[in-house]
């Protein structure tokens, strides 16, 4: 049974703060959850699916607690920053099964205020796998890191192209009233930033910033009475990708896996996305997923991203929104792909609108490159 | 007081499964382990072969050297243990058994690491029970 075109996007919402100490996670949530629904022109007493992760002590029960929700379907798939892509490839998978009628993505965090050191904080646990890692000083950042040098080991992919990214994303930012870093920066100053592991500068890194989203899903056929346009989810995939007992190629990440198979629920190729939200933790993640996803051929992606592709006006233009490098990143920034997409897909983003915007694709990446990770892609068109 | 008695690096839980590989160590010893029914050499050590849940795997002691298959020179760890330790080098390397595992590149200065270099296993005490293998440049 395929899902392509039984679900739709109907209502988003990126909550505006990027600091905010004075609020709790739950309120990011519930603010959220209150502009989607608005923005879907539903209430809260329609929702019967919930979908979200990295909350309560009793996870997502606490979350429906605190909504005062008894969904007929929840869903905490916990991914890390992908996990909300992999939330809305399932909610269509729910409803195109019956299973409930409207789903409510949500996520929130105050990882920034909590000054929790995602990137440097190192990885602990003495379990396995950790258990064979964090005696050496493992770090996220790390592990961006050794897929990096890797890659430009075989590739002879550079800082400048990796820079390049970052340059970008910072332009896109220039024209979100809502990002954090709005600056313009050059590669020059990418490369003059300080190096946090190699071969990674400080720019080549996502921020760190409180935030919060909400995405609403519903059936095709209730979208069609709705308020907006509705964005239809075409296709969806996912994966993980390990050090494979000893093997890992780091130069591929899951997306190799969920690239293919989202392209061909959804009966798209390439060539057919206007625009492509790739989670961009780091410049080398959106490096290595443009390859692993097929948009280039591999130790291409340095290439791909050079000379405005993959900017406004260009071939691919992608995250329009900034980023996680520009834009926000409170650590799982899976929720701000599907926002954007949407936006770009109805035709909402003002200054930094794709021009005649019918095809996205999103794609995220949770945990870290050099050790696990997730890949979720999901394809979104109007 | 407390911080001069904490181990200098993090001390992995042992377990089951991994006690003979930390006894091994503990002993200076570098060993894999490779499945009887299908031949699969892995690494990082489990009681069943991730190819086929075979229990039946046998441990191969490593030649202790190899080559570095990439590395990262890390200047910001936050973590107790490595905060004073930056720059260090974290690493894979690729064993002559096959496998990459996880390491510490030391003996040498961190400009000095490239991938393809060759290495050989050695080992820090940590605690009286735990040593941890690194890997330095051959002929240091």
């Amino acid at each position: 049974m395929s899902i392509k075109g039984k679900a739709a996007v109907v209502g988003v919402y990126e909550h505006p703060l990027r600091w905010a100490p004075h609020k709790t996670q739950y309120q990011l949530m519930a603010e959220s959850a209150r502009g989607a629904l608005e923005d879907a022109g539903l209430t809260i007493k329609d929702v019967d699916g919930l979908f979200t992760t990295n909350v309560g002590g009793m996870g997502i029960i606490s979350l429906a607690e605190h909504l005062n929700l008894n969904p007929d379907y929840l869903d905490s798939n916990s991914l890390g920053g992908s996990s909300f892509v992999s939330h809305t490839g399932h909610a269509a998978a729910a409803i195109a099964a019956g299973y409930c009628n409207v789903a409510l993505i949500l996520y929130g965090s105050m990882w920034s205020s909590d000054r929790f050191a995602v990137g440097t904080g190192g990885l602990g646990s003495s379990d396995p796998p950790e258990q064979f890692e964090s005696p050496f000083g493992s770090t996220l950042i790390g592990s961006y890191g050794l897929a990096a040098q890797r890659h430009m080991h075989e590739f002879g992919t550079t800082s400048e192209q990796l820079a390049e990214i970052a340059v970008t994303m910072r332009r896109h930012a220039t024209l979100n009233p809502l990002a954090k870093f709005r600056d313009p920066i050059t590669v020059e100053d990418v490369l003059a930033s300080r190096i946090i592991s190699s071969p990674l500068h400080l720019l080549d890194c996502c921020m760190l910033s409180d935030g919060g989203g909400a995405v609403v899903v519903t059936s095709a056929e209730r979208a069609r009475d709705l308020k907006k346009k509705p964005v239809s989810i075409l296709g969806a995939a996912e994966a993980c990708y390990h050090t494979s007992a000893g093997l890992r190629d780091l130069t591929d990440a899951a997306a190799k896996q969920t690239g293919p198979k989202a392209l061909a629920r959804a009966g798209v190729t390439h060539k057919d996305f206007d625009m492509a939200m790739i989670y961009d933790s780091f410049t080398i993640t959106v490096c290595v997923t443009l390859e692993s996803l097929g948009f280039c051929r591999k130790g291409e992606g340095g290439a791909f991203v050079q000379n405005g592709r993959i900017g406004l006006g260009g071939e691919l233009p992608i995250n329009t929104d900034g980023g996680g490098l520009s834009s926000n990143h409170p650590g799982m920034r899976g929720i701000f792909l599907i926002i954007e997409a949407t936006k770009q897909l109805r035709g909402e983003c003002g200054a930094r609108q794709v021009k005649d915007c019918e095809l996205a694709l999103c794609h995220g990446t949770g945990g870290n490159l050099g050790f696990r990770h997730s890949g979720a892609t999901l394809v979104l068109g109007v | 007081m407390a911080e001069d008695k904490k181990p200098k690096r993090p001390v992995p839980r042992i377990d089951e499964e991994s006690r003979p590989f930390w006894e091994a160590c503990a002993r200076h010893e570098l060993y894999v382990q490779k499945c009887r029914s299908c031949g699969k050499v892995l690494y990082y050590p489990r009681s069943f072969c991730p190819e086929d849940l075979s229990p039946d795997l046998e441990w191969v002691r490593c030649s202790g050297k190899g080559s570095v298959y990439t590395f990262t020179v890390t200047y910001q760890n936050q973590s107790s243990g490595f905060r004073d330790k930056v720059p260090y080098v974290m690493a894979y390397v690729e064993l002559e058994e096959g496998v990459r595992m996880l390491t510490d590149i030391v003996g040498c200065k961190p400009e000095e690491v490239k991938i393809g270099m060759p290495v050989e296993v050695t080992f820090e005490d940590v605690t009286p029970e735990v040593s941890i293998p690194l890997f330095k440049p051959i002929g240091r």
